[in-house]
């Protein structure tokens, strides 16, 4: 394993830090660019070795490349992220104190919801309470606009929640700072804001909507994987086009000697 | 006038040690002695690897997040908001700071201005054509300032204010008026671009009504390709660099020259 950082690696690095999230899609076509502009020596499918020779250099750093899934999609990302502090170290530096107090009442509406989503209108309300420095609802609006724009919080029809990169980045903060509230998911064990809970007051655990998906596919009649009581929920149908692609890769880059699986025998069996 | 007599009276106090208040213009110089060769070996020793490590690990993140909005680093703040205790070693710390920058984010670490002290970031990863993800993602500012250094370089390297303005109307961003991308024009040109040292902005001597130009800042001169440039506004004018004999020699002597 001896690799060292190249020019492609450097590249790649660089793009990750600019951009702060890419999906796996352009992570692998980033990682073929990055190899043939610099004349490095490109390997498909071994994204994931590459990301491994970057992250080695930025441990000390105490910054790391990181795969996460969207709760939103279940498709798969890449992200840059910062270990050192678990404050919101990283934005702070772009936004005013009023701001960021305004990201951290929108994120304590969030966390707090029961799916993982706060509307507009409740965190605009927040705009007139800020300790900091009161905003204007005009004037807030614009900063939401602008947290959704530098990838920190998503918009659907004005329900706004925690974007990939914004979990991925804040995940110890988030867990610490919501110990109580915050809740696990038991398919994934990532954080879990957008998703479905077990009724039974016993059991309570949560899924994420793709994980759901996932987990039930093919069921007809579904329990919790915890206290066995039947899941109420409707089953969220998911399109894989990526992440049917980034499985077979995870299953073909594990069992490395073993010829390409027929994919949809291969993905029931892991689970 | 009161702010004049401020600096200068503490200036003339400078000496005295306890003089050392919050104001990190002022800090700077009075605190910043070059500590003797003795000093250095014995600090040295005070601190771990470990400990070295970290420091120097902070130093790099502090740098990153000031060069994401490409504000200039200031020795003296380095200093007071990460280096503190360590300041005695503060050579060492720069110097791994500097390696980590070249050997991990293909980064140099450049003082601009030896004198204050002022670092910047320069980044020798340049942006090819077939990017997947864009290596600097658009930013429409790039591209205003763009236009303005290639007005300063092809008229020789300083320019009266007004020309800059008029050619930016022609282009229909009217320093006047507030622009959609770009706000308020005229603060983003003679302000942010200013304080990043992307260019200087300077009132010409002797002259009423009061008269300022342009030229190229610290930033500029190590960050953009004088030749690469040329080759732009040549295409535009779909002829060879070449014809424009003056700005061709002084862009081929820079290019050689980094």
């Amino acid at each position: 394993m001896n690799r060292s950082m190249g020019d492609s690696h450097r590249r790649f690095l660089q793009t990750m830090m600019s951009n702060g999230i890419i999906d796996n899609i352009q992570a692998r076509a980033l990682h073929q660019h990055c190899c043939e502009v610099h004349s490095g020596h490109y390997i498909p499918d071994k994204l994931d070795e590459f990301i491994d020779v970057i992250n080695a250099q930025l441990q000390p750093m105490f910054m790391n490349i990181r795969k996460a899934m969207s709760e939103e999609d279940g498709l798969q990302y890449y992200a840059l992220v910062n270990l050192t502090e678990t404050d919101i170290t990283r934005m702070s530096s772009d936004y005013a104190d009023n701001e960021l107090e305004l990201f951290r009442k929108a994120m304590d509406l969030i966390v707090d919801s029961e799916n993982g989503t706060a509307s507009s209108t409740d965190i605009l309300n927040c705009a007139d309470t800020l300790q900091t420095k009161k905003l204007r609802k005009k004037e807030a609006e614009l900063v939401l606009n602008k947290f959704v724009q530098d990838k920190w919080l998503n918009e659907k029809h004005g329900e706004y929640t925690l974007s990939t990169r914004c979990i991925t980045e804040m995940d110890q903060y988030i867990r610490t700072m919501y110990r109580d509230l915050v809740k696990i998911c038991h398919v994934c064990h990532n954080i879990a804001l957008q998703s479905q809970m077990c009724e039974n007051p016993g059991c309570g655990i949560k899924m994420h909507l793709p994980c759901v998906a996932r987990y039930f596919k093919g069921r007809s009649d579904p329990h919790c994987p915890a206290c066995s009581d039947f899941w109420p929920h409707e089953i969220p149908e998911f399109h894989r086009r990526q992440s049917q692609a980034s499985q077979s890769q995870f299953s073909s880059a594990k069992e490395n000697t073993a010829p390409a699986p027929s994919t949809s025998s291969s993905r029931r069996s892991r689970r | 006038m009161s702010q004049k007599r401020r600096v200068s009276a503490t200036q003339s106090r400078a000496p005295k040690r306890s003089q050392i208040v919050g104001d990190d213009e002022d800090d700077e110089d009075m605190s910043f002695t070059q500590p003797t060769s003795s000093q250095v070996q014995r600090a040295r020793e005070n601190f771990t690897t470990v400990q070295i490590d970290r420091k120097t690990a902070e130093v790099v993140q502090f740098i990153l997040i000031k060069d994401q909005k490409k504000v200039p680093i200031r020795r003296a703040d380095i200093v007071k908001h990460v280096m503190k205790e360590y300041k005695p070693i503060y050579q060492d710390i720069m110097k791994r700071v500097t390696r980590t920058f070249e050997q991990v984010f293909g980064m140099k670490l450049l003082e601009i201005d030896s004198k204050n002290h002022i670092y910047i970031l320069v980044n020798k990863i340049e942006p090819v054509a077939g990017e997947p993800v864009s290596l600097y993602p658009s930013n429409p500012k790039t591209g205003l300032l763009f236009v303005i250094l290639s007005i300063i370089f092809m008229k020789g390297g300083v320019v009266k204010e007004a020309l800059i303005w008029n050619t930016l109307k022609k282009l229909r961003v009217d320093p006047g008026e507030k622009h959609d991308d770009f706000g308020d024009v005229k603060k983003l040109v003679t302000d942010e671009f200013v304080r990043q040292k992307y260019v200087e902005y300077v009132r010409i001597p002797h002259t009423e009504p009061l008269e300022f130009e342009f030229r190229w800042g610290l930033r500029a001169e190590k960050e953009v390709s004088k030749l690469k440039l040329l080759e732009f506004v040549a295409q535009l004018h779909d002829q060879e660099p070449q014809s424009w004999t003056q700005q061709f020699r002084e862009a081929t002597a820079a290019e050689s020259s980094q």
